[in-house]
């Protein structure tokens, strides 16, 4: 295990080389991503400040390590568990999403989930599941894939048989079908829109709860590698920018479908790669846009993905000890960049805290923590040694354990036996019209 | 409020039941609450209704991602045979006010598709583009009414209109990707030269813009970066004046090109472009470090004589 407690990559010389160079033609693009710089500029120079002062004690030294605030987070997340304020109220239609945020938050910084407020979280997204199948952004809504990915995701972290006994695993299979399209896509609910998030959230509920049949994935690989484009990511869809959001789910609906390799990983490679910020350190989501801390999971999870891709595929050349990322600089973002000092993390500094944006930086942060799988496991944490997280399984994003946990639990039962069902609805009709 | 309103009196709301222990619960606000009792009320009647459609209304108003609203919503439409040219006034107000919303462009598209009509598109997404040159759904939308209504005509000139307003805003570069792989197609010698010499162009005026080296890689290599004459000895030239980490990177990609179909000069081609991964590696794009030492050892192992090989990857 390697601890860097300093120096910090922000603090070199040669740090300030790495700013944007504009080549004296200013654009909108330029302009944003300058003043972003001269913001992290601002961060960092303000770190070096408190880096500066004399050491006379070993606690004094410690705080001026880039430190997690594990504290601070937890009681945000502990409190965002049960109650939301009104701002939340745009994301009514996302609740399992909130759910999934937070547990995964929690299940990162190693603090356990309650007793009862997991069985609480159960009995809320069993209202959640759509009596065709499938779960609903919150009660009486109608099913959706995103919702489904999360609700599925947030009950393999609780891991109980109530939480997995919730799954109605018959109407998912049900309502997947009832979302697949003839040319291999998914829409994301009925009478809804296609993208490539579809496949992955498809893919990702049907693996866990071992619902896959022959035909559910049909043609699906072939529609996902269309949207690989000229830059080497993924688009949306066929014929739109390479995208991180996208480029992840796209990859890792790849992986558990086992026909990564007919993606041009090579050039998927190259596109990710030169998507860190070589000033900033963390990611950016499209090439000459700016720099977000959720993409420390959407973009640097994809390194994980591709290293073992690579190697299944033959590669020798693989490093034994760390991802094709700077896996410092990106710490060094997320700790000093992102974090909200009364608790939360954030896309930039300037931004508002998130719960979406808590659940991605911290789960960027241990990919840039934890190279490689239970057999070869090297470490690097930037700061203290408390700042480490548990380790997140690259696909799913939710830890290996709760991840062979559940795949051990739904393999036990049998493969649904797909049928056209007319499901009787507890809310109502209409939700359910094409 | 909805509860105190004469004409919904015949109608009972219904409250969301999060259940005894709720978690994630949202402090609605009344007017929230109000809304969505109702809403609730009219999904469990089935009420297909001119007072149901306005409830919808207000309801997207409070929660534009709720996509069961924006569901009922278009069923409504449909049964109340509302005028559509309405709706489309409507929703344009609607993305004017929240253009980074999937389902305001989702429905944009239904009622676009209703309609049979994609004759204010074009424009309107023009108009969004202009406030946000690269929001991801107005593309999305874009791309779509091109290709299904075949407006491809004037395209390739508004991309570049925008490449000169902002020469880095990679969205645009992807749409003259799109409108040429469609129609041209890059196989055409004439097409592809122009490109080329558009990309180079570009470059010269601002080096360092990654989208540019991007295109222009992209363009070329399913035919070959080595196969294009001349373009070493231009990108070679650029490199006294015009260098930058994108430009390195291009040439690592030409010499990898050159090892891949020509069997002549291996040797030098291939020490040239493992010098290429070990500068940047080590001084131009150190936050790629751990990537280019990865293609030079790459390179090494497919390319390099045993003993070589072995030397060059155990000093890596």
């Amino acid at each position: 295990m390697e601890s860097v407690s300093s120096p910090l990559r922000c603090f070199g010389e040669c740090h300030t080389a790495e700013k944007y160079t504009d080549d004296g033609v200013e654009t909108v693009t330029s302009v944003e991503q300058r003043k972003v710089e001269r913001s992290i500029q601002e961060v960092v120079s303000v770190y070096k400040q408190i880096h500066s002062l004399p050491h006379t004690t070993a606690v004094f030294a410690t705080m001026t390590e880039p430190t997690l605030l594990r504290d601070q987070h937890y009681q945000y997340l502990k409190k965002g568990l049960r109650h939301l304020s009104d701002a939340y109220e745009c994301l009514d239609a996302s609740r399992p999403w909130l759910c999934y945020w937070i547990l995964h938050s929690l299940e990162l910084l190693e603090e356990p989930v309650p007793t009862a407020i997991a069985s609480d979280v159960c009995k809320f997204l069993a209202r959640c599941q759509s009596p065709t199948g499938g779960f609903a952004g919150g009660p009486c809504q109608a099913a959706h894939l995103a919702p489904t990915y999360a609700a599925v995701n947030a009950l393999c972290i609780i891991g109980t048989q109530e939480a997995y006994n919730i799954i109605d695993r018959e109407k998912l299979l049900s309502f997947l079908f009832s979302v697949k399209q003839p040319d291999g896509s998914f829409v994301m609910h009925i009478g809804g829109e296609v993208d490539v998030r579809s496949t992955y959230c498809a893919a990702s509920v049907a693996s866990l709860t071992n619902i896959m049949t022959p035909t559910l994935f049909q043609d699906t690989p072939t529609w996902i590698v269309s949207c690989q484009n000229w830059e080497g990511g993924l688009g949306g869809v066929p014929g739109l920018e390479a995208h991180g959001g996208y480029t992840f789910c796209g990859m890792a609906a790849m992986v558990i479908l086992g026909k990564e390799h007919m993606l041009d990983l090579k050039s998927l490679l190259r596109w990710v790669a030169s998507r860190q910020m070589r000033y900033e350190g963390g990611f950016q989501g499209r090439c000459n846009k700016l720099v977000d801390g959720c993409y420390s999971f959407w973009q640097a999870g994809l390194l994980p993905l591709l290293h073992r891709a690579l190697f299944k595929g033959g590669d020798s050349t693989l490093s034994l000890q760390k991802w094709m990322f700077e896996q410092q600089a990106l710490q060094e973002y997320i700790l000093l960049c992102c974090q909200n000092p009364a608790g939360g993390l954030l896309d930039k500094p300037g931004k508002s805290r998130d719960f979406y944006h808590t659940c991605y930086c911290l789960s960027g942060l241990s990919v840039a923590q934890h190279f490689g799988n239970m057999d070869l496991h090297h470490e690097l944490i930037v700061g203290r040694e408390e700042n480490r997280l548990a380790p997140s399984h690259p696909v799913y994003n939710i830890c290996p354990e709760k991840v062979a946990q559940a795949i051990q639990h739904f393999h036990q039962l049998p493969v649904p036996v797909p049928a056209q069902k007319e499901g009787s609805s507890a809310c109502n009709t209409t939700t359910d019209h094409s | 409020m909805y509860r105190d309103r004469k004409e919904w009196a015949d109608l009972e709301p219904v409250p969301q039941d999060d259940g005894p222990n709720p978690v994630v619960k949202i402090a609605y606000s009344d007017k929230f609450t109000d809304v969505y009792d109702y809403f609730r009320a009219l999904l469990k009647n089935d009420e297909k209704s001119d007072r149901a459609l306005l409830l919808t209304a207000e309801a997207i108003e409070l929660n534009a991602a709720n996509y069961t609203v924006w569901h009922y919503r278009r069923v409504l439409l449909q049964a109340l045979e509302k005028d559509l040219r309405e709706e489309m006034r409507y929703i344009t107000a609607i993305i004017e006010d929240q253009p980074k919303n999937y389902q305001v462009w989702h429905h944009r598209r239904m009622v676009v598709e209703w309609l049979n009509d994609p004759s204010e598109e074009l424009e309107f997404i023009a108009e969004i583009l202009s406030q946000d040159a690269k929001n991801y759904h107005a593309w999305q939308h874009r791309q779509w009414v091109i290709k299904e209504y075949k407006l491809w005509d004037s395209e390739l000139e508004y991309v570049e209109q925008l490449l000169e307003e902002d020469v880095r805003n990679n969205s645009a570069w992807n749409q003259r990707h799109y409108i040429i792989s469609h129609t041209t197609g890059y196989s055409d010698p004439a097409i592809l030269n122009r490109e080329v010499q558009y990309s180079l162009k570009q470059i010269k005026k601002a080096p360092h813009n990654e989208s540019v080296w991007n295109y222009l890689k992209g363009i070329l290599q399913d035919l070959g970066l080595s196969s294009h004459p001349g373009l070493l000895e231009q990108i070679l030239e650029l490199k006294e004046t015009h260098c930058s980490p994108y430009l390195l990177g291009f040439l690592v990609d030409i010499y990898e090109d050159f090892l891949e179909n020509t069997l002549e000069h291996h040797e030098e081609v291939l020490s040239k472009a493992l010098e290429l991964c070990e500068l940047l590696a080590r001084e131009k794009d150190t936050i790629r470090r751990e990537y280019w030492s990865y293609v030079g050892r790459s390179l090494q192992t497919k390319y390099g004589s045993t003993s070589n090989r072995l030397i060059w990857i155990h000093s890596h």
